[in-house]
């Protein structure tokens, strides 16, 4: 299947800094047309229709979010831009901001009008500061030309911490509180920032709105696979040639992106959705890359011949326990038991007992943490452990061995 | 060396919802979040003065100890861990004789490890203050560093 750009469509071809090169590509023309010839029901009807689902990590139906956060009661509402892109591997918000801030913009006035907002906020990871002037200047430009009537948007820049990445992590440290993961219910989309109802979506998602506006729900079912329509734009690094950003549409096969765009060689396994994804061997590199298989946020690192599996996952559980907030017990106490047994497995040193415990702390975990950062730190523990089990066996401590 | 009072600081942020834009101000003035002002900042916006701790201690942009004029984080995660960001880490500790976690003695530097800064197709990459550098590799560390007074 071949590349389509839809999201990175004015990538490199505007001026990110002049708003009139955007205009020339069809610019604010979805929100114009969202505002006069759409009501905001009609507007959500497009993007339930289209089936748009979110490039967050999550999947969930974004005309479903905006739906309930329209006949949520209230009349103070938000629009969130989650641009804290804290994935290990991902950094294709950073190109999207960076080269195309209006589709954004317009995508979040358009979010607006549909749900009936008048505050927007972008939160920008601190890592991304060199960032905040182009969003500042594009918002501004925005504003002067017309475009914003009645939206105000907020660049609220975080402070280092991946799980403020995580929905109402973000919305408490958007209220100026630490970063902690809420209970759920409630939802968001009723009670959200400031406990008034919120929607809040990733980068690529709302550019993928004026587009769908301007086109119609059709065309962008019409891509695709049966769940995931549309395209989905990957960050690739690791082992391969040519790391970066590339856009397929959903449902193209992982070996595509590996070999044929990022030109890899002697692949031993490709994590995809960054530390929280899926681990694959390179027998799965047919693997279609879509919500009904693996996705994640679209982030694919590759690993060649010569890298050790069980090193790799040591790291990615270190990554987890560094980051977990400490609320919930399991994801607090899970990730660290799961490096004290993993770095005996580093050093040769695990026991069959060991091995148990691992599956069993990664269920417990799978099942009981409060949020998807302890749901899916054990990923990369549970793949492993299914396509690479002689390695652990292998570094099961020689007297324990029968 | 602050260019700013902290009743200044405090007169500019009034509101709940600025604790963590306040913290961050007070970080850049003073290169860290002296424990003394925690009272003050939790009387003047009507907080407990655990939940101005508890903010101040949780994010890793924040730091309770003094950190040097100019804080270089190097990404250690897997992709910037497959380009070999072991030997950026290695040539840093050589230049400024310290270790992660530490700042040298004149107060300039201080190093830190941190975790994938979204710059991994161009690894392996590390920030000081605002700025991420990348594509690194030892030669170009001594040059870099000599920009920063
Ligand atoms: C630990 C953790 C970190 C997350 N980090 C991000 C992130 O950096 N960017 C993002 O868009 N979503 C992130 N998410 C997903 C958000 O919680 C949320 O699902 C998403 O912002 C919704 O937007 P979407 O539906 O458009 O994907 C994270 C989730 C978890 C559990
Ligand atoms: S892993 Fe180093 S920048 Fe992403």
């Amino acid at each position: 299947m071949p590349e389509k750009r839809i999201v990175l469509k004015n990538c490199g071809v505007i001026d990110p800094r002049d708003i009139n090169t955007y205009l020339g590509q069809d610019g604010f023309k979805a929100l114009a047309k969202a505002r006069t010839e759409l009501t905001p029901e009609q507007v959500i009807a497009e993007i339930k229709g289209s089936g748009l689902r979110g490039r967050g990590g999550a999947g969930f139906p974004a005309g479903l979010k905006w739906e309930l956060a329209r006949n949520a009661p209230g009349t103070e509402k938000y629009v969130i831009c989650n641009a804290d892109e804290g994935e290990v591997g991902t950094f294709k918000d950073r190109y999207i901001l960076g080269r195309d801030p209006f589709s954004l913009i317009e995508a979040m006035a358009i979010a607006g009008y549909a749900i009936g907002s008048q505050t927007g906020y972008i939160y920008l990871r601190a890592e991304y500061y060199y960032l905040l002037n182009l969003l500042q200047n594009a918002i501004a430009q925005a504003q002067e030309g017309g475009f914003l009537k009645g939206l105000v948007i907020e660049i609220c820049e975080g402070a280092g911490f991946y799980v403020c990445g995580e929905e109402t992590a973000l919305m408490d440290s958007i209220e100026g509180r630490r970063g902690e993961v809420r209970f759920r219910p409630p939802f968001p989309p009723t009670q959200g920032l400031w406990g008034k109802p919120t929607i809040i979506n990733n980068v690529e998602t709302l550019i993928n709105i004026p587009q769908i506006i301007l086109n119609g729900a059709e065309w962008f079912n019409h891509i695709g696979t049966e769940r995931s329509k549309g395209t989905k734009v990957f960050s690739i690094s690791g082992d391969v040639e040519r790391p970066g950003v590339y856009e397929l549409v959903m449902g193209s096969p992982l070996r595509e992106l590996v070999e044929e765009l990022a030109l890899a060689r002697d692949v031993k396994l490709v994590q995809v959705g960054g530390a929280a994804g899926r681990v694959l061997p390179y027998q799965e590199i047919d693997t279609p890359l879509a919500f009904e298989t693996v996705l994640g946020a679209g982030a694919v690192i590759v690993f060649n011949e010569s890298r050790d599996v069980i090193d790799i996952v040591f790291r990615t559980m270190e990554f987890f326990a560094e980051e977990c907030c400490g609320k919930c017990t399991p994801c607090r106490l899970g990730t660290e038991a799961m490096i004290e047994i993993l770095a005996k497995f580093v050093q040769g040193s695990g026991s069959k007992e060991d091995l148990t415990v691992l599956e069993d702390t990664a269920r417990m975990m799978q099942l009981t943490s409060l949020c998807g950062l302890g749901q899916t730190a054990p990923n990369a523990v549970v793949d492993t452990l299914q396509y690479f089990p002689d390695l652990y066996q292998a570094r099961i401590s020689k007297s324990e061995v029968p | 060396m602050a260019d700013k009072s902290l009743p200044q600081l405090l007169a500019s942020y009034r509101e709940r919802k600025h604790l963590l834009a306040l913290l961050k101000e007070i970080q850049e003035v003073y290169g860290y979040l002296p424990g003394e002002f925690i009272p003050e900042i939790a009387r003047s916006l009507g907080l407990p003065v655990a939940e101005v701790y508890g903010v101040g201690t949780f994010y890793s942009f924040l730091s309770a100890r003094l950190q040097g004029r100019n804080v270089i984080r190097v990404c250690k995660s897997a992709p910037c861990w497959l380009k070999n960001c072991e030997l950026i880490v290695e040539t840093l500790k050589r230049e400024l004789g310290i270790g992660p976690g530490e700042t040298t003695r004149d107060g300039r530097f201080s190093l830190q490890l941190t975790n994938c800064i979204g710059a991994c197709d161009q690894a392996p990459a590390m920030m000081i203050n605002d700025t991420t550098y990348v594509d690194l590799t030892p030669e170009k560390i001594p040059e870099i560093l000599g920009g920063y007074k």
